[in-house]
């Protein structure tokens, strides 16, 4: 069940998942989406691609952004945790991804 | 640059093959009578063999997937395959007569996130409709399955193939659709059956028909840019291609056969035989659609139509010649603009209708693979 979270984001407790009621597909490097529910097409860059790859619900935004984002782009891990707050914000507002503040529970 | 057409300008460079179109069945549970296909269902793919297929085209990039028929919720696993698909995050396009859609198929179609369905209505009338489809009721039936899918909050486009017999109910559709609050197409172009049985051209509106059609701005929009004169043929029609089939679009049919287009019926492998990518990138029939510019077509290279034809290369290779024009455009580009096209100069022809009717009763037909090569069948 997703949980509503607040903003501003806390990245050590937002857990993101990729949404149902999009279409995906990964083309030289970049996702493009579209949205099922009024066929908005969006294209992510190659960072928020990696985010979006790395959403699986269960995975802190801030372990995605450290382990995923910071050895790939050697960007500052409190620099990153800002802009990937806002950017899935964004793409939570777009229908895009969904926020939890707690991670997913297991599938047995 | 649109986002779509950056993203068709991207597959187009890399050779990914966005779009996809699957046929699962071509049963049906309705004869249509200018219905291209045979509807024999002996032998058609298997649950796991089509999951196969979609595992295969999801991993060579496929993204926009649609799936048709035949009538495709008559296979009893169609939501297994459209949950199937979903799960692979394509996009689907379902096309369906909407006559088997209740309560609970709009409501799985709208929890499995379809993004829209295609549904074909030929009258707002049920005696035209009805005479058309062969079965009695089928009307009230698919507007009950397209209301349905509105109430579920599902696009729904609403189909209107034009024939001689429905000529007259065109805006009666269109207003059908404006009703229930469907999108709407016209399409006048009837095409022969894939097994090259031409006699279904017998049912295309007249050319004087087509043309009060092509005048009508509640069915064109704008006729003035509708019935525009070419513009001049410059670099980029005569280097361009002539349309996505093979370039960054395909055709599986239910026995697995691919095509570079439903309309194109040239067999360029089986997905029961080798991998959908294998034959995509392969494929010696793939690589000679693909080579095919602008100025390599014969006549049409030479013609003041060139660069706003719609020219379908599936048509021109049932008539004979994929490198050729095909006579169903030609006709329309005439039409549309009053200019002639080479294909009909060169022939001699200057009354529209005369070309037309030239094309013969029998072409090139499809040829099953399968057939050919399985003991399965």
């Amino acid at each position: 069940m997703t949980t509503t979270i607040t903003t501003p984001l806390d990245s050590a407790t937002t857990y993101i998942s990729r949404s149902h009621a999009v279409a995906a597909r990964e083309l030289a490097g970049e996702m493009m989406i579209m949205s099922a529910t009024d066929s908005t097409l969006f294209s992510l860059n190659e960072t928020a691609t990696l985010i979006w790859n790395a959403a699986d619900g269960k995975t802190s935004l801030r372990d995605i952004v450290e382990n995923r984002i910071c050895p790939e782009f050697d960007v500052e891990p409190e620099t990153a945790c800002r802009d990937a707050e806002a950017l899935v914000t964004n793409l939570a507002s777009l229908g895009i991804l969904e926020l939890s503040s707690q991670p997913a529970p297991a599938r047995t | 640059m649109s986002l779509i057409t950056e993203l068709n300008r991207k597959a187009l460079d890399r050779g990914v093959p966005l779009s996809v179109h699957l046929d699962v069945t071509y049963r049906c549970n309705e004869r249509c009578e200018h219905c291209y296909l045979d509807h024999d269902g002996d032998g058609e793919m298997s649950t796991a063999e089509i999951k196969s297929t979609l595992d295969q085209l999801a991993a060579a990039g496929v993204f926009f997937l649609t799936i048709s028929g035949g009538e495709p919720l008559i296979r009893p696993d169609i939501f297994e395959i459209i949950e199937y698909a979903r799960s692979l995050r394509f996009n689907v396009k379902l096309k369906t007569n909407a006559i088997l859609i209740r309560e609970r198929e709009a409501r799985r179609l709208r929890e499995l996130n379809v993004e829209q369905v295609q549904i074909s209505v030929y009258s707002h009338r049920a005696q035209v409709h009805d005479g058309i489809s062969k079965v009695p009721g089928s009307l009230d039936r698919t507007i009950s399955g397209i209301r349905l899918l509105k109430a579920h909050g599902i696009k729904v486009t609403i189909a209107n193939v034009l024939m001689k017999g429905n000529l007259d109910d065109a805006e009666g559709v269109r207003q059908l659709a404006k009703e229930v609050g469907a999108h709407y197409t016209l399409d006048p172009t009837i095409t022969p059956m894939m097994s090259g049985d031409a006699s279904l051209l017998r049912l295309r509106i007249t050319s004087d028909s087509l043309r009060t059609v092509f005048n009508d701005s509640n069915l064109v929009g704008n006729v003035e840019e509708f019935c525009a004169p070419p513009t001049a043929v410059d670099e980029g029609a005569l280097e361009g291609y002539p349309c996505s089939a093979g370039h960054t679009a395909a055709y599986v049919s239910p026995w697995g056969d691919v095509y570079p287009c439903v309309q194109f019926p040239l067999t360029c492998g089986n997905v029961r035989e080798q991998n959908f990518l294998d034959i995509w990138k392969n494929s010696p029939q793939f690589h000679e659609v693909r080579g095919i510019r602008g100025k390599h077509l014969t006549t049409c290279n030479s013609c003041s139509h060139l660069g706003s034809c719609t020219r379908c290369p599936g048509l021109a290779w049932m008539e004979g010649n994929m490198r050729g024009p095909s006579t169903a455009d030609c006709e329309k580009s005439f039409i549309r603009t009053g200019i002639p096209t080479a294909n009909m100069l060169n022939r001699g022809f200057s009354d529209a209708e005369a070309f037309a009717n030239s094309v013969p009763q029998q072409l090139r037909g499809a040829t099953r693979t399968l057939v050919q090569i399985s003991p399965a069948r």
